[in-house]
């Protein structure tokens, strides 16, 4: 790493022209082809009612080999979390246990047909049941539904839950308040539902501004957002008081659940008066990120919202067998079939290793890191919130950008350099220059150490040498990119020449 | 702990570094209130052997479609999965890494997703594919409120062909208040019927209509006229959405070549397992006069500051952590490690594999037909083009039939009933009630296909 | 940077008012708060604006922000210009960068505009 260091602005090795996939191979190149037609051959013309493709589409022609090693390429061009310290704030960058990969493509599991008979899927909707129970468990909110697919379509399909809620209350909302600390699916999750935003600011104390709260409550409002701990890696100390304001304008209480992390087995959703939550199994619950996905966003709610829920629901027979149902006044489907089910799988065999206690010693570490380095990091950047934090914490990269002009982007971009991947960066939006640092628990001690030393010796480059920080980085397969280029003249597919 | 790499001695350490006595002082913020205060009630650790045999007892539970001949369809398709997808996949740079945001160390991710958009472009006939949805329901759901969007309208028109659980998913967005939707049908023929008392010019009426979506397959495999419902659509200055199925564009027109203003679909069958239903994804493609309203991540192509070739995420300021309540969508997280499975699915089986595994599953599901035809126990409730899945009339009871068959080792097609009972396909319920969907793909073969008809004729 | 012959608003646009007609654009300041402009959505001509309320929007690569016109009035000229090279808007913000020309409904409801001093003091404050 020290010679990676070295490197100043200009001496990085020349990186040349990217290969895509479609200018590899040849014509005849082939790789897996179906066996040969057992059945007459048919008129495609006359089968598809004439509608056939005259031109082939331009998708590549390649043998296996050049397939491997292409993506062996792209692959060596990646940072995930096997490649080290992730440590980007509400986002829970954990490490993914690899048992798990191989129990979701069990044969049992990933060979399952959605239409098969029930009696043929047991032991995948038993597993359903089982996740969902634990979920229901851990978040304090009894009923759950696992069809979301990602943490911003759990926000819609409780927010879709709310609104007929509301409804068949002969209940005409129309705002939902969110804290200025809300993450970006917040207010267009709320939009999609066709609700009006009305923000909300933040106390000096990082907290929900409950006085500002109260002054906007009022009976037109459907729902309170909050993430909590919040995105400022914040537990909001009034959040009783918060959930009963919403609850005595009539309005619901929402959580979003993208901070779990710090808090299983220590304080439940439920406990704290939210009638929903969303639970990103692909943070919280170890399941791969995936570069962007596949993700899951199970939604867990109080009883009175049960019977909202998009169906069908696995449930548990009174004699014991599993089937599914369609809750009485279910909001509908919010996509085909029951799920990311090879999710469920994966965050189903983490709960079952870890078990109640080995959740909340993953709570309880995840804590302690953010709060370790939160300490080491606190004399050479500003703290936006000097408070005990949760899971994560923001640190403003303000003094750097005053005293030397090192704005916050160039000391992520430094970060590469050192062998790390930056901290959620800009977010939340009410701190000048944040960077938003959430460790995760499966970081050890020497890698925290780590990453602090980097976070101080970045800080030091930056008084010594600012142009070689705002320059950053050096090391990487490319280096800043012409983002203003890509948005002027979108090239965003591959065209064959003329 | 597992997973948890710190050592006891070294959280002692740690908490005198930020001088607290124990743990539990860190959670002081948490009011009294709401502390949990006991253990969660959850079974007990396993270790990962009694983990393993745990997982796959369950497993064993259940007889996957994969182990039986399946003929099961209707939105999930059985087809082979080369053996290079799945090692890709598990490359731990591509399964552990976020979403790209820091392009200079996401090379890998965003180069994939590029080439995934260029495939689905091709293979679709559009200008711009995203990065992938959900799945294809939320895709054809998102489609609809583009629409809206593009053509600031607030209603949209939708082929009762569709597959029951895609119509149900647009209703639920719809209900959600800032969109209407109009079913057209049910519809007698297996197609869409333009112009009876419930078709779709009817419907299209009123000049406030965004959109006219279809599905071609539909729901029992018939192909749509997509000439007639793009003259229509756009003779009502709405939108043509076409949700179609990408394998079958091996050597079907292509729907941008055939009108569509917006394609999508489910990625399922490129390189997918079935696994239940889900993680697949959903595919997105639009025309560049709209490209700015689609919904979701686009990767672009550019340099960086030494002029090396690069790819970036563009376009963001149409997105929720730009735009937040004006955003074109509240989508983040999407599928993309799926996405990038169908982008070596499509490498794999190549521009001829593709075409020719479409063909087989089309000549096969042909071959299939006439032979249920010839038991006698089938008839046609109509004679319409379709590709890999068509539609039969059994003349018998069906879950009888059905189980019967499950014991033998056939996964008897979908009964048309069981996809989302409540919706109505075809306007005469008794026809509904006898309608059996199979499905054809290339791993069928005539030895299976024979000995199922005469299975089923033996019943 | 801000030159005297034109009016400024606290959205940060300028006017250069020609007999009814009010030329449209944004301050030196708007264009460097924004930084690389990669895309401008501007009306049609013969659009009907309204003061207070946005006409188009300005995006840099991370952001986006609605333009203002200070005045009620008909679109009658756009700079269809901008569509290709946006970037014109950080080169030349009070030349080649305008907007749009407004034939104005109501000529005074641009009396409450800023002079070139009063804008400069405004930003100097945000900056």
């Amino acid at each position: 790493m020290t010679e990676k260091l070295s490197h100043t602005p200009g001496a990085a090795p020349s990186r040349g022209p990217r290969r895509l996939i479609f200018e590899t191979g040849a014509p005849e190149s082939r790789c897996v082809m179906p066996p040969a037609l057992d059945v007459p051959d048919v008129d495609l013309g006359a089968a598809l009612g004439g509608a056939v493709r005259v031109e082939p589409p331009v998708i590549p022609h390649v043998t296996e080999v050049e397939i491997a090693r292409h993506y062996a390429h792209l692959a060596s061009m990646n940072f995930g979390v096997d490649s080290g310290s992730y440590p980007l704030g509400s986002c829970t960058m954990k490490y993914n246990p690899r048992v798990n990969e191989d129990l979701a493509r069990l044969e049992g599991f990933a060979g399952l047909h959605p239409y098969q008979p029930e009696a043929t899927v047991q032991g995948a909707l038993e597993l359903m049941v089982g996740l969902a129970d634990a979920l229901a468990e851990v978040s304090g909110l009894p009923a759950v539904t696992l069809q979301p697919a990602a943490g911003a379509h759990g926000e819609l399909t409780a927010l879709m839950c709310f609104r007929a809620y509301h409804r068949d209350r002969g209940d005409v909302r129309k705002r939902v308040i969110i804290p200025d600390t809300a993450h970006g699916t917040n207010p267009a999750t709320v939009a999609m539902c066709g609700y009006e935003v009305t923000t909300v600011p933040s106390d000096e104390r990082g907290g929900v501004d409950l006085d500002a709260l109260n002054s906007v409550l009022g009976t037109d409002v459907a729902a309170v957002m909050l993430t909590n701990p919040n995105t400022l890696g914040l537990f909001d100390e009034n959040i009783l008081e918060i959930t009963a304001a919403a609850h005595g304008a009539g309005a619901l209480a929402y959580c979003d659940g993208a901070n779990l992390n710090a808090i299983m087995g220590i304080s439940r959703p439920g406990d704290m008066g939210f009638d929903a939550l969303h639970v990103n199994l692909h943070k919280t619950f170890s399941t791969p990120h995936g570069g962007g996905g596949p993700g899951a966003g199970p939604v867990c709610v109080v009883s009175r919202l049960a019977p909202y829920l998009p169906g069908p629901i696995p449930h548990r027979r009174t004699d014991g067998s599993y089937g599914l149902a369609l809750p009485e006044r279910s909001i509908g489907r919010v996509r085909s079939f029951y799920g990311n089910f090879g999710v469920l799988v994966k965050a189903y065999a983490y709960v079952r290793a870890l078990g109640g206690e080995g959740l909340r010693e993953v709570s309880e570490q995840a804590v302690l890191s953010a709060n370790y380095l939160k300490e080491r990091l606190r004399d050479t950047y500003e703290l936006a919130y000097d408070r005990t934090c949760m899971h994560e914490f923001v640190l403003s990269g303000s003094r750097q950008k005053r005293e030397h002009g090192v704005r916050t982007l160039d000391i992520a971009k430094r970060l590469l350099d050192h062998g790390f991947h930056p901290p959620t960066v800009y977010f939340p939006l009410i701190v000048e220059e944040a960077l938003m640092i959430e460790p995760t628990e499966t970081e050890s001690l020497e890698e925290l150490d780590r990453f602090a030393d980097a976070m101080i010796a970045i800080a030091e480059e930056a008084k010594r040498d600012p142009e070689l920080v705002k320059g950053a980085p050096y090391t990487t397969p490319v280096r800043r990119l012409d983002e203003a280029g890509a948005a002027r003249n979108p090239d965003l597919r591959y065209r064959t020449e003329g | 702990m597992r997973h948890i790499p710190v050592t006891c001695e070294q959280r002692e350490a740690m908490l005198r570094a930020i001088d607290r006595a124990d743990i539990v002082d860190l959670f002081a913020d948490v009011p009294e209130k709401v502390r949990l205060g006991r253990p969660l009630d959850l079974p007990g650790a396993l270790g990962e052997m009694d983990l393993v045999s745990h997982v796959r007892g369950l497993a064993d539970t259940n007889e996957p479609a994969s182990g039986v001949v399946s003929f099961a369809g209707a939105g999930c398709y059985d087809h082979y999965v080369p053996s290079i997808v799945d090692h890709v996949l598990r490359k731990p740079e591509f399964f552990t890494a976020y979403t790209p945001y820091q392009p200079e160390v996401s090379q890998g991710t965003l180069q994939g997703i590029y080439e995934y958009q260029s495939m689905m472009c091709a293979l679709t006939g559009m200008d711009v594919a995203n990065a992938s949805m959900y799945d294809g329901a939320t895709a054809f759901a998102e489609a609809a409120m583009m629409a809206c969007r593009v053509t600031r309208r607030r209603r949209v028109v939708c082929a009762g062909t569709v597959h029951p659980e895609w119509r149900n998913t647009l209703a639920t967005y719809a209900d959600a208040g800032t969109f209407d939707v109009t079913f057209a049908g049910p519809h007698a023929g297996g197609v869409i019927d333009f112009d009876g008392e419930e078709g779709v010019r009817r419907a299209l009426e009123g000049g406030d209509v965004a959109a006219l979506l279809l599905s071609s397959p539909n729901v029992v495999g018939n192909l749509e006229d997509l000439g007639s419902a793009s003259t229509l659509a756009h003779e009502a200055d709405a939108l043509l959405v076409v949700a179609t199925n990408p394998l079958l564009l091996g050597v079907l027109e292509a729907p941008g070549e055939a009108g569509a203003d917006i394609v999508v679909g489910e990625g399922q069958p490129l390189g997918n397992m079935m696994s239940f239903g889900g993680p697949a994804f959903g595919f997105f493609a639009c025309r560049e006069a709209h490209m700015r309203h689609i919904p979701g991540r686009l990767v672009g192509r550019t340099v960086d500051v030494d002029g090396n070739d690069a790819f970036v995420l563009t376009l963001s300021t149409r997105e929720q952590h730009i735009r937040r309540e004006k955003a074109t969508s509240n989508i983040c997280s999407n599928q993309a490690l799926c996405a990038l499975g169908a982008a070596v699915y499509l490498c794999a089986v190549g521009r001829e594999g593709l075409a020719s595994t479409a063909r087989a599953c089309i000549a096969k599901a042909h071959y299939l037909r006439e032979r249920l035809l010839s038991t006698g126990r089938f008839s046609a409730p109509w004679d319409t083009p379709f590709a890999h899945e068509f539609a039969l009339a059994y003349d018998g009871e069906i879950a009888g039939m059905h189980a019967s068959m499950l014991e033998r080792g056939f996964l008897a097609g979908v009964p048309l009933t069981s996809i989302e009972p409540a919706t109505p396909i075809v306007p005469d319920e008794s026809l509904a009630e006898s309608l059996v969907v199979f499905a054809v793909t290339e791993k069928r073969t005539r030895v299976e296909m024979d000995a199922f008809a005469e299975e089923v004729a033996s019943l | 940077m801000y030159p005297s012959d034109l009016k400024y608003d606290k959205e940060h646009e300028w006017v250069r008012v020609e007999g009814d007609v009010a030329v449209i654009g944004i301050s030196h300041f708007a264009q460097h708060q924004l930084g690389e402009v990669v895309y401008v959505d501007l009306p049609s001509e013969g659009d009907t604006v309204s003061a207070g309320e946005a006409f188009g929007e300005i995006e840099s690569v991370k952001s986006v922000s609605e333009l203002y016109t200070p005045a009620d009035g008909e679109v009658i000229k756009v700079n269809s210009a901008l569509t290709d090279a946006p970037e014109t808007v950080n080169e030349d913000p009070y030349g080649e960068g305008w907007m749009i020309e407004v034939k104005l409904a109501d000529p005074s409801q641009l009396d409450g505009l800023l002079s070139a001093e009063e804008y400069e003091a405004l930003v100097s404050e945000e900056a």
